[in-house]
């Protein structure tokens, strides 16, 4: 269907781009673009269509910025005078002219929509525009559409550009789109498509198979033998990076387990109390960054970039002040007496929970992404998303901070004293009161730092937490309670065992597996992975 | 003193699982029509059900505006299913009961309905479901006002498949019975159509499910196979976000493999940044983004009812709307609030829809509706970009499952029944 498309298009196109173009008058051509941008104006899809067909055809450079602003979005129609205008930043330039156009106070814009076969057409008709122009990235861009948009007639003109072509990237970038067309290319000899194999083969990736799969499928025999073992090939070099993409998975699930447990590891594994609102601090400190990054973007939009990073101290600070509160208020009254903990806290959750739907409403709130979090990077065989990369860091930062904080520092020592024995470290001065509600408001901080992570990859809602503390709980059990080297063991084997499990055996009974494990294990071996052992236990 | 702290903190921890329970207290007069509204407040499943217990609030106000029905002013019943189904069925109960409601507006998920059915039918009151359901079903005392399959699941397959050129195909949802049903049906329908069995992929995923990596690298793999390939996704809630979150990360552009969506409307959209996903798809009833002049009123009285610009308006909403425009009309024509009599007088009445068509109540408690299909754009709404010319009747039971295609559902004299057999000429002979 796209090839289709894509042929009529060119097939339209032909006659004027094998034409030098002083063969088409001038003055003629200029009027009929300016008549066809402003018909864009009232056009419906199917009329649409028609224009960018038209105005390809002309192969004029004028239209290269109309047409690359509608497939953007950025082209407008200003319903009062008529006038078809493109955006960009926040002036409004004439199509042709390229001028600003200075907007009478009753103006009215619209935006101009396409969908997405136009685009797809657009993106085809920009390539076959831009291939010989001047700059080196446009004509890279205009290769990798050919490549995407491959289409037997554009040979001769890959071959113009190839022979005229310095840059070795971009000459590389034709070869291989060049390449891509000749096998998909059934008019072309048998020879001609097997010698054309390699090199789409050697581009490697989920490209090359798809191309290669296309051209299989009605291919003659000798061509089809030749594919098979290309494919083949590349089969057996993407079994073996899927499985270390698979590992990459894990680790960035594990990632997440790790940030959401951490808090917990602390409230309940060194603490002792059943927190049931540790999901709700989570929760909490995705609210406090939704805030930061809402006063950012209202004042100081140019630090919109670093929102993220402003919203950590922010966020820790908040939930780590809210989690003394609740210490103070509610938890240090039930110490020793964990059922009533559990209550207590689980009928915090929901208060927490209902306050913030109360004060936000019940819908979704917006974190963007900074730039650079956004996207993926091909690592060798690998896709590495650039906001999954940033969390598996983040969270180890934030583990090795904690085990500094605990074992480099008085007040780690302190708490470890409390929890130890309570009675013995207050005998030694130690005021344990203060050490409970800063060991609960660490744990509550962290909390909230894994609550400004998670805005990168999950909702901003009130039931944010909800989805993560039965995990968590099952991180800090499985690692063994009161060791932070378990909790993070935990969380890593739980994320890798998850996305092994998952292709085979899908994410919901994939789920109910690793829980099935999880009991086993703790029947065997109570204490977790990694047991405290000593008088500790005893208690 | 500190057993009494314990208690106080017992207490409210108690209080904030009661809270959500009670009903909204109003006033009880007698010169008025009672309506409930059943929705979730609270839970899962408040992020979706709160705008329509709102837009219920709104349509009874506007209601009332004009002076009631029959000279009543109707006065409205708000309950809390806090996303919990049993309780729905309790609340749906109590709603009839003790509150003595003549009609209850109410549920999202198909497992509320299903909870509250059997409460509905022993009371003998009225239900108007308003979203998008799986089908499979027809019943005395429920108005269907959402879309049944045909009037958007089909509909959108058939645009993939003639416009976009789509051969391969991935269904993904979330694991319960919306999903599930729909999904059989689409399978069945695109074997019909000559699909092969190897080029249709299906996918569950939990509720919630945030990890997406595996599963959109799958449908990556899925479509480098060299055919168009195209997902349908019935994900519901809370997993769309990460879901197409994880698409625009991992560079999965519309124009490559499209997503056509059931259960992603302009509220849901309004949680996130559309940037990665213009030209993603979704299938509705209804889009904010209508040019017609109906709609244009509907968002504005809406955003002054509820005292903010930025707020939206979505297909379940109109679904409501149009539910209870034609229930005031068949209290009206039928002069009493008597659940039979307004059975009855409500098949074949119509009131127009925010789309410039008329919505007709079916025989089969199904209304008839325009079906759309709208890309996402960068500002959250959707651009639509096909939509069918006529208005197309809600089907209660789906003729491509070969269990259900012989069965049609007629509540009018004389067959009255929601599983009538026309083969056997009988009853739920099905059931």
């Amino acid at each position: 269907m796209l090839i289709l498309r894509a042929l009529r298009l060119v097939l339209l196109a032909l006659p004027f781009l094998l034409l030098p173009s002083n063969a088409i008058r001038a003055q003629d051509a200029a009027t009929d673009i300016s008549a066809a941008i402003q018909a864009m104006g009232e056009a419906n899809l199917r009329e649409l269509e028609q224009i960018v067909a038209d105005l390809a055809a002309t192969g004029s450079d004028t239209v290269v910025p109309v047409l690359t602003a509608l497939g953007d979005g950025n082209l407008y129609l200003e319903e009062t005078s008529g006038a078809v205008l493109i955006e960009r930043g926040s002036a409004y330039l004439d199509p042709l002219s390229g001028e600003p156009v200075e907007l009478g106070a009753d103006a009215d814009l619209s935006k101009i929509r396409v969908n997405n076969g136009l685009r797809r057409d657009i993106a085809a008709a920009l390539a076959g525009m831009t291939l010989m122009s001047d700059n080196p990235a446009r004509r890279l861009t205009a290769a990798q559409g050919f490549m995407a948009n491959p289409d037997p007639a554009n040979i001769p003109l890959l071959d113009e550009a190839i022979a005229a072509e310095t840059d070795a990237n971009v000459l590389a970038a034709m070869q291989a789109a060049r390449a891509v067309t000749i096998l998909g290319d059934e008019e072309q000899s048998v020879a001609d498509r097997q010698a054309a194999v390699p090199l789409v083969a050697s581009g490697g990736g989920r490209n090359a198979l798809t191309v290669l799969n296309a051209a299989l499928i009605d291919a003659p025999e000798e061509l089809a033998s030749t594919i098979q073992s290309a494919i083949a090939g590349l089969e057996q070099e993407r079994a073996i990076w899927s499985a270390l993409q698979n590992v990459w998975f894990g680790l960035s699930l594990g990632s997440v387990l790790l940030l959401a447990a951490i808090g917990l590891a602390i409230t309940f594994g060194v603490m002792g109390v059943i927190n049931m609102a540790h999901g709700e601090m989570v929760m909490l400190g995705a609210y406090t960054t939704f805030i930061v990054q809402l006063v950012i973007r209202q004042n100081f939009p140019g630090l919109l970039d670093y929102s993220l990073l402003i919203a950590l101290p922010c966020a820790f600070l908040v939930t780590g002040a809210i989690g003394v509160g609740i210490e103070r208020g509610i938890i240090r009254w039930l110490y020793g007496r964990p059922l009533e903990t559990l209550l207590a806290t689980w009928g915090l959750s929901l208060i927490l929970q209902q306050t913030v739907r109360s004060i936000f409403g019940p819908t979704n709130q917006m974190v963007i992404a900074p730039t650079w979090m956004s996207g993926s990077t091909e690592f060798f065989g690998l896709s590495i998303t650039y906001g999954r990369f940033w969390i598996v860091i983040f969270a180890l930062i934030v583990f090795f901070m904690l085990l500094l904080i605990l074992n480099r520092t008085p007040l780690g020592l302190q708490m470890r004293a409390v929890t130890q024995n309570r009675r013995m470290a207050s005998a030694m001065g130690i005021r344990t009161p203060f050490v409970d509600a800063m060991t609960f408001g660490l744990g509550s901080g962290i909390a909230g730092l894994a609550g400004v992570a998670l805005t990168q990859i999950d909702n901003i809602s009130p039931n944010l937490g909800q989805n993560y503390i039965i995990d968590s709980f099952m991180v800090v059990v499985f690692g063994g309670v009161g060791n932070l080297w378990g909790t993070l063991v935990g969380a890593i084997t739980l994320g890798v065992a998850n996305k092994f499990l998952e292709p085979y055996a899908g994410a919901v009974l994939g789920k109910i597996l690793i829980l099935v494990l999880i009991i086993l294990f703790i029947q065997r071996r109570p204490r977790g992975l990694f047991a405290l052992k000593g008088r500790a236990v005893e208690q | 003193m500190k057993n009494f702290s314990a208690k106080s903190a017992l207490l409210a921890a108690a209080l904030a699982g009661s809270v959500s329970l009670s009903a909204v207290p109003v006033m009880a007069q007698d010169d008025t029509i009672k309506v409930g509204i059943l929705h979730s407040l609270s839970g899962t499943m408040a992020i979706s059900e709160t705008t329509l217990k709102d837009t219920m609030l709104f349509l009874i106000e506007q209601q009332n505006a004009k002076g009631g029905v029959m000279g009543k002013m109707l006065e409205p019943v708000v309950v809390d299913i806090a996303s919990d189904w049993p309780l729905a069925a309790e609340l749906a109960r109590q709603l009839i009961e003790v509150d003595e409601v003549d009609a209850v507006f109410g549920c999202w998920t198909s497992v509320c309905r299903k909870s509250v059915l059997p409460v509905f039918e022993e009371l003998n009151s009225l239900l108007f479901y308003p979203v998008q359901y799986e089908g499979e079903e027809s019943q005395r005392n429920v108005f269907y006002t959402g879309a049944s399959p045909n009037q958007q699941a089909i509909p959108a397959v058939d645009y993939l498949m003639n416009e976009e050129g789509v051969e391969r195909w991935v269904l993904a949802g979330t694991d319960y019975v919306y999903p599930q049903t729909t999904n059989k049906i689409l399978e069945q329908y695109l074997l019909d159509k000559g699909v092969a069995a190897e080029d249709i992929m299906i996918n569950y995923t939990p509720f919630g499910h945030s990890d997406w990596q595996t599963i959109v690298s799958d449908i990556v793999a899925f479509g480098s196979e060299g055919k168009k390939t195209a997902v349908v996704s019935t994900i519901n809630g809370d997993a769309n976000v990460p879901f197409y979150r994880e698409l625009g990360n991992q560079g999965v552009a519309a124009e490559d493999i499209p997503v056509v969506a059931f259960s992603v409307g302009e509220e849901e959209l309004s949680g996130f940044d559309t940037t990665p996903l213009v030209g993603h798809l979704a299938a509705w009833n209804y889009f904010m983004s209508v040019d017609t002049p109906e709609n244009e009123q509907f968002i504005a009285d809406w955003q002054a009812f509820i005292g903010s610009e930025d707020r939206v308006t979505n297909d379940p909403m109109e679904a409501h709307m149009i539910g209870f425009n034609l229930w005031v009309k068949a209290v009206e024509a039928a002069g009493t609030t008597d659940a039979d009599a307004v059975i009855d007088a409500i098949v074949g009445l119509e009131t127009p829809n925010l789309t410039g068509g008329m919505a007709t109540m079916l025989p089969n408690h199904h209304i008839t509706k325009p079906v759309l299909i709208g890309e996402i754009q960068d500002d959250g709404q959707f651009f639509v970009v096909w939509e069918t010319e006529d208005l197309v009747p809600g089907d209660a039971w789906s003729d491509f499952l070969p269990e259900s295609a012989m069965l049609e559902a007629d509540w009018t004299a004389p067959i009255n029944c929601g599983n009538y057999n026309t083969e056997t000429e009988s009853c739920g002979s099905a059931m």
